[in-house]
């Protein structure tokens, strides 16, 4: 039988949730055994050169290139799930959510006290070549069908693993509760 | 001695002194039934629905609901565990709970019933209110994007002539909590603990303090909330 296929990715995101993937230790040995991986920041694959049965998720859409990443994993991936607060309810991202865009962006670039008078040209990036903020940041059920969740700043490795596992082998996630966490 | 009734919960025989509220009378027989807006010795407000529980198919909240002599009460059923779950999805969408930056994380009820119902993401869309964090106070800090309005302060936070030192402001969506400004120098030190201490949620914060006990030996971190009343048993 061919092994599953996993692609990974960060979003609006620390890497936090990936840090915390490679936090399984040793099991990381187990794992490639147990899958294949394709897009992910992990083995540096850009884009998708076949179809995935798992996908992961770490953060919110916070750019509209956020957006088209995630549609285009819903598109190659058979499941996907949502790894992490950020993922899951937009994160610390989301605490500018509420606020106009203007409004944070002229207090990140114009008047916040470490620019206040540095940036005497009153300079924000326009450039191009820049992705588009959003008017907030969505989590990621709510710009695409999202199959499963694992909540945590970052999720407990062991409860990745245990989701993990139970994907890869078509049993149900337990959700233990010493690790079921949303910090 | 008023006099002792009979009545089950979930088809198990209970005893009680006549005219207990149901909630109570379930914490004496070491069963729980959650709520976030009751507070032990402190009238009930049925404000935060949580401890609905089914008698004669009707729902009733049980702290407001006095137990009577062969009442049946149902708590544990997957259509009540799905509508607590419910207004607790309603509560995190409601305010902005990022619990990764919480100084109550780990230690709130809130969260903690999210996770005694395994709560992965909210079936509603999260509002994403602007709301404001009030340090004017000397003691204490409010962060209103985290409170549930239940109420607690104001019911259990009371200066010596029994005024309330906690009161709601505006109406409907806007309400929120304010220290009333007259009684503001009333609140001592013993009394912000006390505050602190029975906001469910980390809403009211000491002034200088946070974050004190290490991931991992925080109240709700290993154990659920409520199992130390199932432990019992
Ligand atoms: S009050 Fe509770 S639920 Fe809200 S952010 Fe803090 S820990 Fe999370
Ligand atoms: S501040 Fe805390 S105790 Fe007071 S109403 Fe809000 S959540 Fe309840």
């Amino acid at each position: 039988m061919e092994k599953p296929v996993i692609a990974t990715t960060s979003l609006a995101g620390c890497f936090g949730c990936h840090m915390s993937l490679l936090d399984i230790d040793e099991r990381i040995l187990e794992l490639i055994e147990l899958v294949d991986f394709n897009k992910s920041p992990i083995n540096d694959i850009k884009t998708f050169t076949r179809e995935c049965d798992i996908g992961l998720i770490e953060g919110g859409c916070c750019l509209d290139e956020n957006v088209h990443v995630l549609e285009d994993f819903r598109k190659h991936c058979r499941i996907l799930v949502s790894v992490g607060e950020c993922a899951i309810m937009g994160g610390l991202p989301a605490m500018r959510n509420g606020i106009p865009i203007r409004e944070c962006l002229e207090e990140a670039y114009l008047n916040g006290p470490t620019v206040r008078y540095t940036n005497n040209e009153k300079i924000m990036p326009n450039d191009e070549e820049l992705p588009i903020m959003l008017d907030r940041v969505y989590p990621c059920h709510e710009v695409v069908k999202i199959d499963y969740f694992l909540p945590g700043c970052p999720p407990r490795a062991d409860l990745i693993w245990n989701a993990l596992t139970a994907l890869i082998n078509n049993r149900e996630m337990d959700l233990p509760y010493e690790v079921f966490k949303f910090d | 001695m008023s006099k002792q009734i009979t009545f089950t919960i979930d088809g198990e025989t209970c005893k009680a002194e006549e005219g207990t509220y149901i909630l109570d009378a379930a914490r004496k027989n070491n069963k729980y039934i959650p709520t976030l807006c009751n507070l032990e010795g402190i009238p009930p407000k049925g404000a935060c629905r949580m401890c609905t529980v089914k008698i004669n198919g009707k729902l009733v909240t049980s702290c407001t609901t006095r137990v009577t002599d062969g009442m049946q009460i149902e708590s544990e059923d997957p259509g009540l565990d799905d509508l607590r779950k419910s207004i607790l999805e309603m509560l995190f969408v409601e305010g902005n709970h990022l619990c990764p930056s919480c100084e109550k994380s780990g230690s709130c009820e809130l969260q903690a019933l999210a996770y005694r119902y395994r709560m992965t993401v909210p079936r509603y869309p999260f509002f994403f209110p602007r709301r404001n964090i009030d340090s004017t106070h000397p003691k204490i800090i409010k962060d209103h994007n985290r409170c549930i309005l239940c109420k607690r302060c104001i019911r259990a936070i009371k200066d010596q002539n029994g005024k309330s030192i906690f009161a709601f402001l505006n109406r409907g969506h806007h309400t929120k909590i304010y220290v009333d400004p007259d009684l503001a120098d009333k609140l001592t030190d013993e009394l912000a603990d006390r505050a602190v201490e029975i906001c469910p949620v980390g809403a009211i914060m000491k002034r200088g303090d946070g974050f004190k006990d290490p991931i991992g030996e925080r109240k709700y971190d290993k154990q659920p909330i409520g199992s130390e009343l199932e432990q019992q048993l």
